[in-house]
């Protein structure tokens, strides 16, 4: 009995957030740490009912006309990376959420943190990026804010961008709208973004010529609105990678996902990178890639109008919404065994984006 | 990547699954087969082997995940050590994460204690070079696998007369553990799926011991799902009377009977054999690496005043029976439930090649 009692009071003591509890790098990675925090700490204060269910970009209704909004912040580490710096990830992952909630990006803000004895060449570096690809995409950077900290008290530079976007009309994405059968498809080879992170910082020191995957989406996006009507969710799989977003797409729902490992697209490069240092390729994350689920019926011509785009070459359809596993995502080994695909603990690396 | 494909070939595996049906039909009986290594326990639950076996298979995951057998006092000693002014504390990713009742190497992360991920020993170095005005602490952690490169390390430290370095010793040796568990009377096995990482170093010789003095077969292995399922069917070969019981090496392509001499060497060089506590099974006796005596100056624990209070594991925490193979996951209470990877009541669920972690990732 006295066992018991000692069980249940470990249990207790387990489930209950300790007194003294801080922060971990692992809450800001993407997984379910930071799931957790966002539901058992932000949402307790915050609980605005557009809110709740933790979109990419809110959709608000302003006197009749819907509006994406969003915001993010960056702190990628180090800032310049093979494929991009931290300048071009901000526009494109603001771009890329609001294009995945379907919108039309048009406005973006620009906060920008820098820590004293930050170079000059390299801000501008950087906001030269920055403007580059809103020139390229059409989306302006209309306001933004400058602050400096101490030396020792930021590391190099931090940007948040915020963006709002007006919505594609007769477009209603979102995981209520989910079927069973639907098709799941995937934009291109994932975890690029991560794997060029991982391969840039000092300590991993193997040449690969690996690019990261940071580009905008919302051309190809649109592209997809034209061939489908069917589209009923898309996300971008950032922290987390793809097995973040589908572990989110079923969690409380009543179907399951299925994928095939041999449908996944990959390269010789990220397959022998991932085999050497032992990551899973669909826990990484991607600044250039989607998920969508959409009709199967839809799927073949979806795939179609992503490949004719170079952000989309490598567009296949993965695997189906099936009613068996509720609340799963399995993977389909090429041999017919299968396993679980579990929501990324922690991320793999921390300061990725 | 051709290499790797023909060793995950369809045609082949489902081969080596139709024979390895019709040898355990055979033998009729259970039988019990350990893979010793954490990678194995990994790789065997991402491919979804144990759903290609009979039923009269069972494969039962061992003492091999490094991460996981360091006790509790190991890691208090590193947390302790943390705590020290003008020290950078080193490490493998896995053993940042892993609790012990004083915390973990992440929370002291969050608390301000300099803690450093690195991908290799040398890198250690290279921080130790950069920041001379700190102690550099390596948490020296592995089994014969990572040993010799600690031992090059401390070597090189030496030779450069790098003073500010200091290895907390760890390393762990794999046999001894192995001949605790067949000695173990409550403990039924009928072979071992041996190493291969290990095995690259050490070679098949010092599991002679285990066909000769308890007529159990072993099969060095390598990590593909072809390499597993043609050790198993290697094992149940000689189960089943039709081979000779022995070690086998299937992990030809890496593993030389005699192992890496260079390697061994230099082991043997910096580091003497000692008792070494595991967790889950206790003091075991000429199954650790100590720093020798020429070399003390970079032994953390002879260097550097830390006191340590040692915790103990979570009551309840069946880890320990999980590394001896006698308990699965799914037998403990806290698996799933409060025992996640975010949050991780033992060692088994924290590192990347933990039973525990294993098994919740994977496994249906």
């Amino acid at each position: 009995m006295d066992h018991v009692w000692s069980l249940q009071k470990e249990l207790v003591l387990l489930i209950m957030p300790m007194k003294n509890e801080t922060i971990l790098i692992s809450h800001g990675a993407g997984g379910k740490q930071t799931r957790k925090l966002i539901e058992q700490t932000i949402l307790k204060y915050f609980s605005d009912k557009i809110l709740l269910p933790l979109p990419d970009a809110a959709t608000v209704n302003i006197k009749g006309v819907e509006i994406c909004f969003t915001t993010d912040s960056y702190v990628v580490n180090p800032v310049f990376f093979p494929g991009g710096d931290i300048g071009k990830l901000a526009i494109c992952g603001t771009i890329n959420d609001l294009a995945v909630s379907g919108a039309i990006p048009l406005f973006i803000s620009c906060a920008m943190i820098i820590e004293e004895g930050f170079g000059f060449l390299m801000f501008e570096k950087i906001l030269k990026s920055m403007s580059k690809i809103a020139k390229k995409t059409g989306v302006r950077i209309v306001t933004g804010d400058t602050k400096v900290v101490d030396r020792g008290k930021g590391d190099g530079i931090f940007i948040t961008t915020t963006g709002i976007g007006l919505k594609f009309k007769n477009v209603q994405l979102g995981k209520q709208f989910i079927k069973k059968g639907d098709a799941v498809i995937i934009g291109g080879v994932p975890g690029m973004h991560e794997l060029s992170i991982i391969c840039a910082r000092e300590n991993i020191k193997f040449k690969t010529g690996l690019k990261s995957d940071c580009a905008p989406l919302h051309q190809m996006i649109e592209e997809i609105f034209g061939v489908s009507k069917k589209i009923r969710f898309m996300r971008d799989p950032t922290r987390g990678g793809v097995s973040a977003v589908l572990n989110e797409i079923v969690s409380g729902s009543d179907f399951g996902i299925e994928i095939y490992e041999d449908k996944i697209p990959l390269t010789k490069q990220v397959r022998s990178i991932c085999e050497i240092l032992g990551f899973d390729i669909l826990n990484l994350a991607s600044e250039g890639n989607v998920v969508i689920i959409a009709d199967s019926k839809d799927a073949n011509s979806i795939v179609r109008t992503m490949r004719k785009n170079p952000v989309g070459k490598n567009a296949s359809v993965i695997g189906f919404v099936t009613d068996e596993f509720c609340g799963k995502v399995i993977l389909k080994t090429k041999f017919g065994s299968s396993r679980f695909i579990e929501m990324p603990a922690a991320g793999q690396l921390p300061r990725i984006c | 990547m051709k290499y790797i494909d023909s060793f995950r070939d369809t045609n082949a595996i489902r081969g080596l699954v139709s024979k390895i049906h019709s040898v355990a039909g055979k033998i009729g009986k259970e039988i019990v087969l350990m893979e010793v290594c954490g990678t194995h326990t990994m790789a065997i639950a991402r491919a979804g082997l144990r759903q290609l076996l009979p039923e009269n298979v069972k494969l039962i995951s061992g003492p091999g995940c490094p991460v996981c057998v360091s006790p509790n006092s190991f890691i208090d000693k590193a947390i302790a050590i943390s705590e020290l002014k003008n020290t950078i504390v080193t490490t493998f990713g896995d053993m940042y994460r892993v609790p012990s009742g004083n915390g973990s190497l992440e929370k002291q992360h969050s608390k301000g204690a300099r803690i450093e991920i690195v991908y290799s020993p040398f890198d250690a170095i290279e921080i130790a070079r950069r920041k001379p005005e700190n102690n550099v602490v390596f948490i020296g952690v592995g089994f014969e696998t990572t040993a010799p490169v600690i031992a090059s390390v401390i070597k090189y430290a030496k030779q450069e007369k790098i003073k500010n370095f200091l290895v907390l010793a760890g390393n762990k040796i794999i046999p001894p553990a192995m001949e605790i568990l067949v000695s173990d009377v409550h403990h039924h096995l009928d072979g071992f799926i041996c190493p291969g990482h290990v095995s690259v170093i050490i070679g098949s010789k010092p599991y002679e011991i285990f066909p000769e003095k308890y007529n159990i077969p072993c099969v060095i292995s390598g990590f593909e799902a072809c390499d597993i399922l043609q050790s198993i069917l290697y094992l149940l070969e000689m189960i089943a009377g039709m081979e000779k019981i022995s070690v086998k090496i299937q992990y030809t392509r890496c593993v030389d009977p005699e192992g890496n001499i260079k390697a061994k060497k230099i082991m043997n060089e910096v580091f003497s054999v000692c008792d070494s506590e595991w967790r889950g099974i206790g003091l075991i006796k000429s199954s650790g690496l100590a720093i020798k005596d020429e070399y003390k100056q970079y032994d953390a624990e002879y260097m550097l005043d830390v006191s340590v209070n040692i915790s103990h594991d979570r009551s309840g925490c069946i880890c320990g029976d999980v590394l001896k193979g006698i308990k699965s996951p799914v037998d403990c209470i806290f698996f799933k439930k409060v025992c996640t990877p975010e949050n991780p009541v033992g060692p088994c669920m924290v590192s990347s090649e933990g039973t525990c972690a294993a098994y919740y990732a994977y496994e249906k």
